[in-house]
C-alpha cells in the first residue's frame, strides 16, 4: 500500500463530466452548431421511433396551450359580462368553466412533462447505446488518437444537453410560439386597432436579442478559449505537482496561473454583462407596450370603440407577449447549444469502423506457423516504425525481442493482433495471410501479457474469467493455480470475491501481472506475445512470474519480450532490433560469438560477468 | 448554510458592489410593482371617467417607470457580474495558491481529480449561486413581499385568499423537492456507473479486444444505460409535478379573485381595475414564491460546493518551515539517517521505515534495494523533506532537515520522481524547469548526460519542440530521459534518482550511468565538491559499481555493502541477483 501511493493517479478526470448542477451555459455551451438541419433530422431518427407518443404529447400541448390563452379572454369575460352587470349566477357558471379549464390545462401540462421526460430519456438511451456499440467496432489508432476525456465528454455531457432539449426545451418551445401565436390572434380578434398597436413594440424585441447576441458571441468564445487555458493549467499543475514542489517552482506556476485567471475575469465579464441586459430590456419592451396599449385603449374607451372589459383583457394579452418572447430567445440560445452537442455526438457515431472484407476468413486453431515478410509499418506517414521485418517462427518456438526502447518490439504486438494494419509486406500465420482473416478469430486465438496488465474493477474471479466467460469457478482457479496466483489471492481479504480497485490498484505490478497471465491461460491461446518489463516486483513474485510464463507459453508460438537473460538464453530465436530493423538474429551463443550488437548489448549489462 | 457563511470574507473587498446590486435590483422591482397599480389607475380612473388626459400622464408615467426600471435592472447585473467574476477569480487564486504550499502529504489525502473539481466545478457553483443571491435572490423576496403588500392595500377585502393560497403552494414545493431530491442521488450513482464503464472501455481497449469482449461490454453497458434511464426518467417525473401544481393554484386564485371581487362589487366595495389589479399582483406573488423556493433548493446546491472550497482551505501544510529556518546552506552533501522511523500519517499499522541508520559521504552513491513496499522511495523522500520523520533525524552536512528552508533545502537537491511528469512547452523549457535562466550550453550538457540529447535532436524542432500536455508525445523512457536531464541541470548537491530508469532499456541505462558517474565525480567542473547521490532501482545491473548498496526489507536494512561485499555476505542479495542475472528459474 505504501510504496503504491506515490505514483499518482494515471490520469485524472476529466473536468466537465458530472452536470450535477444548473448547466454552465454561459461558460462551456455556447457554441454554434454547423449543419442544423441535418443534425435536427438525425436526432429525429431517434426520436419517430416514440412517434405515436410524440403526436399525443403535441396535441396535449395544443389543448394545453388553447386553454392557457382562454384564461385572459374569460377573465375579460368574466368582468364585462357578468361582474360589470353584477350578474352573479351568471359569473358562477362562467367561473365553473373556467375552474375546469384550468384544471385540465394543468393536467395537459404535467401530462406533457410526464410523457416527454420518457420520451427523451428513452431517445437519449438509444443513442447512447449507439454510440457505444460504435466504439466497439472502431481501430485502435482512435482511442490512442484521441483525448479519453474528449470521447466521455460526447457520451455523458453532450447526450445530456440533447436529452434537456427534448424533454423539456421542445415542448416549452412549442408552447411558447403556439401561445404567442395564439395571443396575436385573439388580439386581432378582439380588437384589430389595439392589437396592431401592441404588436408594434414586438420588433423591438428583435432588434435587442440580435444585438445582444452579435455581441456576446466574441466575447463567449473568448471566455472559453481562456477557461479551456485555465483549465489546462489548473489539470497540468496539480497533476503534476509533487514536481512543482521538487523544483520549488510554486511561485512562477503562481503567476502563470494568475495571468490567465485574471484574463477569464475580464473576458467573461463583458460577455455575461451583455447578456444580463437581455432580462431588463426585455422588461423594458414589454412595460412600454403595456404603457402604449393602455393609452391607445384609453383613447379607444373614450371614443367608445372598446369597452372597458375589452381594455382589460388586452392589458392581458399584451403583457402575456412579454415572457414567451424572452422565453423563446433563451431557447434558441440553449437550442443552438444543443444542437452543437448533437453534432460532436453525430461525429463520433460517423467515425469508420474496422471491419472485415467480405471475403474474411474465419480460423479455428492455428498451430503456430508464423510469418512475416519484408514488414514496413508506421503509426505516423513518413515516419516508419518498423522497415522491412522478416522472420519466421516454428510452432511452439519462443521468440525473443530484444532492442533498444522505441525499437519496434511493441509494435510487432500491435500488428500480430491487427490492432494495426502493416503497410507494406505480408503476416501470415499457417500460411494464411492474416489481412484475410477476420480480426475477431485472430485475437481469439493470441494471448497478450504486456507491461501495463488493465484489469477491471470487479472480483479477482471475474477478472480472470475474463478469459473465457463461460469458464467455471473450478476452471478458473485452477487456472490461477498455473499461473502462481492462487496462493496469493488466497491471502487477499475476501480471496476470489476481493473486489479489485479501478485498474486494479489494490494490488502490486507483479500481482496484477499474475493476474493477467492467469487471464490468459484461461483463454487458451495458440500463440503468445509477452512483454517482460517488470519493474516493481520484488524477487518472491519475480520468481513465480518466471514459473507462470514458462508454463504459459509451454507448447505455443510465443514473442517475448525479454528483459530476463534466462529468457533470452532459453530462446529458440532471438532477434535483435534496432531502428525498426531485425540487425542480428539467432541463438543467444551464436550471437554472443558474432561479437556484434547483442555482444556488446550483453556485455554491458554484465561488464565481464561470467556467464 | 456554515461553508457558504464562511466564504463571504471573499465577498469583502467588494462589499461596494454586493451591496449597490441589490439596491438596483430592488429599483427594478419597485418598478414592476407599480405597473398594476399604474394599470389600475388608467382602467379606474381614466378610462371610466373618459379622462383620456390622465390615461396619457399615467401611460407616460409607465414608460417613464419602465426605463428607469431597466437601468436598475442592466446597472444591477453590471454590478453583480463585477462582484461575482472577482469573487470567482479570486477564490480560484486562493484555491491554487493553497494547493501549491501542500506537501505531499496533502496531496496524498486529497486526489489530484477531487482537486481539479474544486477548482473548477465548485468555485463555478458558488459563483451562479453568488450571481443568484445578488441578482435573482433579491429579486424574488422582493417582489414576494412587495406584491403582496400591494395586494393587501389594493384590496384587503380579498387579502385572505392569499392566506389560503400561500402555504399550500409552499407545501407541495416543500413536499415535491423532498421527493426529488434522493432520486436525483440515485441518478447521480447511476450517472457515475455509466461513466465508469465507459472509462474502463476506453482505458481497457486493447483488453477488450484482444479478448474479443465486445459483446460482453454492450450487455454490460446496456444494463447501466437502462438502469441510469429509468431513474431519470423517475426523477423528471416527479419534478413535473411542480409547475404544473403552482399553475394550478394560480389559476384557482384567480377565479378565486374573480369570484369574490365579483361579489364585493356588487356590494360596491370595488372596483373593475382594483379587481384587475389585485389578480395581477395575486400572480406576482405566487409566482414569485415558487422562484425563491427554486433558489432555495439551487443555494443548497451552492453549499456543498462551498465546504469543499473551505475544506481545501483549511488544509494545514503538513510541512512546514520552522521559525528560524535557515536559508542560508550551501551543503556539501553528507547525509546522515539517525534511526528514523516513518510512517504515512493516519497509518497506525507497522511503519515504513524502522530504525533506519546510515551515512552517505560526499560523492558517494548509494543504491537502494528491495521488495515492493520495503521503504525505498519513502526513505529517500525524507532527504528534500517531502514528507517529516516520525521519529529520529536526517541531517545534511549535520544539519536537521528540519531546520532547513524548504525552498532552499530542495534548490541543493535534484530529484527525479518514479514517474516522469513534464509539462506542456518546449523540451528546452522542461529541462530548465529548476533553473529557467540557464544558458543553452548547460540545458545540453545535461541532456547529454542523460542520454537525451540524440533523440531530443531527432525531434522535428529539436530543443524547441512543443511538448503537449504532461508531455505526450514521448515514450516513457524518453520521458523519463528529459526529467533526468532536469535534474541534472541544477547541478545539486544531492540527486535522488527514484526508479527512474525502469522504462529505459539496459544499454540507454548504462550510458546513463556512465555520464552520471562522470558528473558525480564532477570532472568537468572547477570546484571540487563531490555530488551524493541516491538511486533507487529493480535492476542489480543499476547498482554493480555503487559506492554502497542498502537493501531494504520490510522498512529495515537488511544488507550494506558493495556488490562484492553483498555477494558474499547476503542471502537476500544473491537472491535477487540469481533471478535478474543468474540462472534464473530452471524449467521443471
Amino acid at each position: 500500500m505504501t510504496e503504491q501511493r506515490r505514483a499518482p493517479a494515471a490520469t485524472p478526470p476529466s473536468i466537465s463530466f458530472r452536470p450535477s448542477g444548473p448547466p454552465m451555459a454561459f461558460l462551456q455551451d455556447s457554441q454554434k452548431s454547423k449543419d442544423p438541419r441535418r443534425t435536427l433530422r438525425r436526432l429525429w431518427v431517434y426520436l419517430q421511433r416514440q412517434r405515436l407518443i410524440l403526436i399525443f404529447t403535441a396535441l396535449i400541448v395544443i389543448v394545453t396551450s388553447i386553454l392557457d390563452l382562454l384564461g385572459p379572454y374569460l377573465m375579460g369575460l368574466a368582468i364585462d359580462t357578468y361582474i360589470s352587470k353584477s350578474d352573479l349566477p351568471g359569473l358562477a357558471r362562467l367561473l365553473g368553466w373556467m375552474v375546469a379549464a384550468y384544471i385540465l390545462a394543468s393536467a395537459g401540462t404535467w401530462l406533457q412533462t410526464y410523457l416527454m421526460a420518457g420520451v427523451a430519456q428513452r431517445a437519449v438511451r438509444d443513442m447512447r447505446t449507439d454510440l457505444f456499440a460504435r466504439l466497439q467496432t472502431l481501430p485502435l489508432r482512435f482511442f490512442d488518437q484521441r483525448a479519453h476525456g474528449d470521447i466521455m465528454s460526447r457520451l455523458t455531457n453532450d447526450v445530456e444537453n440533447i436529452s434537456n432539449i427534448l424533454a423539456t426545451n421542445a415542448s416549452q418551445l412549442i408552447a411558447n410560439v403556439l401561445g404567442l401565436v395564439g395571443v396575436v390572434i385573439i388580439m386581432f380578434i378582439l380588437n384589430v386597432p389595439l392589437a396592431i398597436v401592441s404588436l408594434v413594440v414586438m420588433p423591438l424585441t428583435f432588434f435587442i436579442t440580435r444585438a445582444i447576441a452579435k455581441r456576446t458571441r466574441a466575447g463567449f468564445r473568448q471566455t472559453q478559449q481562456a477557461l479551456g487555458e485555465l483549465n489546462g493549467i489548473i489539470e497540468e499543475n496539480i497533476t503534476g505537482e509533487r514536481v512543482v514542489l521538487a523544483f520549488v517552482r510554486e511561485a512562477a506556476t503562481t503567476e502563470q496561473f494568475s495571468t490567465v485567471n485574471r484574463r477569464l475575469q475580464k473576458v467573461a465579464l463583458r460577455a455575461r454583462v451583455f447578456t444580463s441586459f437581455m432580462g431588463p430590456l426585455m422588461n423594458m419592451v414589454n412595460n412600454l407596450g403595456l404603457a402604449v396599449v393602455a393609452c391607445t385603449g384609453g383613447w379607444l374607451a373614450v371614443q367608445a370603440l372598446a369597452t372597458v372589459g375589452e381594455i382589460a383583457s388586452f392589458i392581458n394579452y399584451a403583457g402575456r407577449l412579454g415572457r414567451p418572447l424572452n422565453m423563446i430567445a433563451q431557447l434558441f440560445t440553449s437550442f443552438q447549444a444543443a444542437l452543437a452537442g448533437a453534432e460532436r455526438f453525430f461525429e463520433l457515431l460517423d467515425e469508420t469502423p474496422e471491419n472485415d472484407t467480405a471475403s474474411a476468413l474465419s480460423i479455428d486453431h492455428i498451430s503456430g506457423h508464423i510469418r512475416l515478410s519484408e514488414v514496413f509499418f508506421g503509426y505516423e506517414a513518413g515516419v516508419p516504425v518498423l522497415k522491412n521485418v522478416s522472420l519466421e517462427a516454428a510452432p511452439g518456438q519462443t521468440i525473443a525481442l530484444v532492442g533498444p526502447t522505441g525499437a519496434g518490439k511493441t509494435t510487432i504486438a500491435n500488428l500480430l493482433t491487427r490492432f494495426y494494419d502493416i503497410q507494406g509486406g505480408k503476416i501470415e500465420m499457417d500460411g494464411q495471410d492474416v489481412a484475410n482473416v477476420k480480426k475477431e478469430d485472430l485475437r481469439r486465438k493470441i494471448g497478450l501479457v504486456l507491461q501495463d496488465n488493465f484489469l477491471f474493477a470487479a472480483t479477482v474471479m471475474e477478472n480472470i474469467r475474463y478469459g473465457r466467460l463461460d469458464a467455471s469457478d473450478d476452471e478458473v482457479r485452477a487456472a490461477a493455480k498455473i499461473a502462481n496466483a492462487d496462493a496469493f489471492i488466497h491471502r487477499l481479504p475476501h480471496g476470489y470475491q476481493t473486489m479489485l480497485s479501478e485498474r486494479g490498484s489494490n494490488l502490486s505490478q507483479g500481482q496484477r501481472q499474475l493476474l493477467a497471465i492467469a487471464r490468459a491461460i484461461l483463454s487458451d491461446p495458440d500463440i503468445l506475445i509477452l512483454d517482460e518489463a517488470t519493474s516493481n516486483v520484488d524477487t518472491r513474485t519475480e520468481k513465480h512470474l518466471q514459473e507462470a510464463l514458462l508454463r504459459l507459453m509451454k507448447g505455443r508460438t510465443s514473442f517475448v519480450i525479454a528483459h530476463r537473460l534466462s529468457t533470452i538464453r532459453d530462446a529458440d530465436q532471438v532477434l535483435v532490433i534496432n531502428g525498426g530493423e531485425i540487425i542480428e538474429r539467432g541463438t543467444h551463443h551464436s550471437l554472443l560469438a558474432q561479437k556484434g550488437f547483442y555482444h556488446h548489448l550483453y556485455m554491458s549489462q554484465f561488464k565481464g560477468q561470467a556467464i | 448554510m456554515n461553508a457558504g457563511v464562511k466564504l463571504t470574507k471573499f465577498l469583502k473587498p467588494y462589499w461596494r458592489w454586493v451591496l449597490i446590486a441589490p439596491l438596483l435590483m430592488t429599483l427594478e422591482v419597485a418598478m414592476d410593482l407599480m405597473q398594476p397599480r399604474m394599470v389600475e389607475r388608467i382602467v379606474d380612473e381614466g378610462i371610466a371617467r373618459l379622462d383620456l388626459n390622465l390615461v396619457l400622464q399615467t401611460g407616460l408615467l409607465m414608460f417613464g417607470l419602465a426605463v428607469i426600471g431597466a437601468l436598475g435592472g442592466m446597472s444591477n447585473g453590471i454590478f453583480a457580474e463585477l462582484a461575482v467574476q472577482a469573487v470567482g477569480a479570486d477564490l480560484r487564486e486562493a484555491l491554487f495558491r493553497q494547493v501549491q504550499t501542500f506537501s505531499f502529504g496533502n496531496l496524498d489525502e486529497l486526489e489530484t481529480g477531487q482537486l481539479i473539481t474544486r477548482l473548477t466545478n465548485d468555485v463555478t457553483q458558488v459563483q451562479e449561486a453568488l450571481l443568484m443571491i445578488l441578482r435573482v435572490l433579491v429579486r424574488s423576496p422582493l417582489l414576494l413581499v412587495g406584491s403582496l403588500i400591494m395586494a393587501i392595500i389594493t384590496s384587503p377585502q380579498l387579502a385572505f385568499l392569499l392566506l389560503i393560497l400561500m402555504p399550500i403552494e409552499l407545501a407541495a414545493v416543500v413536499w415535491i423537492v423532498k421527493k426529488a431530491t434522493p432520486l436525483y442521488t440515485i441518478v447521480q450513482e447511476k450517472l457515475d456507473a455509466l461513466n465508469e464503464v465507459m472509462q474502463e472501455n476506453l482505458a481497457g481497449v486493447r483488453v477488450v479486444k484482444a479478448f474479443v469482449r465486445a459483446q460482453h461490454e454492450e450487455t454490460r453497458f446496456g444494463q447501466a444505460n437502462t438502469n441510469l434511464t429509468e431513474q431519470s426518467v423517475q426523477a423528471a417525473r416527479m419534478v413535473a409535478v411542480m409547475p404544473a401544481f403552482v399553475m394550478l393554484t394560480i389559476n384557482l386564485g384567480i377565479v378565486g379573485v374573480l369570484w369574490f371581487g365579483g361579489v364585493q362589487f356588487t356590494f360596491g366595495n370595488m372596483q373593475l381595475g382594483q379587481i384587475i389589479a389585485f389578480v395581477n399582483y395575486l400572480v406576482m406573488t405566487l409566482f414569485s414564491l415558487m422562484m425563491v423556493s427554486q433558489l432555495v433548493i439551487q443555494l443548497a446546491r451552492a453549499e456543498a460546493s462551498a465546504k469543499r472550497i473551505q475544506e481545501v482551505l483549511e488544509s494545514q501544510p503538513k510541512v512546514q518551515n520552522r521559525p528560524a529556518a535557515l536559508s542560508d546552506f550551501q551543503p556539501k552533501g553528507r547525509v546522515v539517517f539517525e534511526n528514523v522511523t516513518f510512517n504515512y500519517d493516519g497509518q497506525d499499522s507497522d511503519p515504513v521505515l524502522k530504525g533506519v541508520s546510515f551515512v552517505a559521504e560526499p560523492g558517494q552513491t548509494v543504491a537502494l534495494l528491495g521488495t515492493t513496499g520495503a521503504g525505498k522511495s519513502s526513505l529517500v523522500h525524507l532527504i528534500p523533506r517531502f514528507y517529516d520523520v516520525t521519529s529520529g533525524r536526517v541531517t545534511i552536512d549535520g544539519r536537521d532537515v528540519r531546520d532547513i528552508d524548504q525552498s532552499v533545502l530542495r534548490r541543493n537537491i535534484g530529484v527525479a520522481l518514479q514517474e516522469a511528469v513534464l509539462f506542456s512547452g518546449s523540451i528546452r523549457d522542461n529541462i530548465r524547469y529548476g533553473h529557467p535562466d540557464a544558458p543553452d550550453d548547460e540545458v545540453i550538457a545535461a541532456a547529454q548526460a542523460a542520454q537525451a540529447h540524440e533523440f531530443i535532436q531527432s525531434m522535428p524542432e529539436d530543443y524547441d519542440t512543443q511538448l503537449g500536455q504532461r508531455g505526450v508525445n514521448l515514450s516513457g523512457g524518453q520521458k523519463q530521459r528529459i526529467a533526468i536531464a532536469r535534474a541534472l541541470l541544477l547541478k545539486p548537491v544531492i540527486l535522488i534518482l527514484d526508479d527512474s530508469t525502469s522504462a529505459v532499456d539496459v544499454e540507454t541505462e548504462t550510458k546513463i550511468q556512465a555520464a552520471l558517474e562522470g558528473i558525480m565525480q564532477n570532472r568537468t567542473s572547477p570546484s571540487a565538491t563531490l555530488r551524493t547521490s541516491f538511486v533507487i532501482a529493480q535492476r542489480i545491473s543499476t547498482v554493480l559499481t555503487a559506492d554502497k548498496i542498502l537493501v531494504l526489507d520490510d522498512g529495515q536494512i537488511a544488507a550494506e555493502g558493495t556488490h562484492r561485499e553483498l555477494l558474499a555476505n547476503s542471502p537476500i542479495y544473491r537472491e535477487i541477483y540469481d533471478s535478474q542475472l543468474g540462472n534464473g528459474v530452471h524449467h521443471d
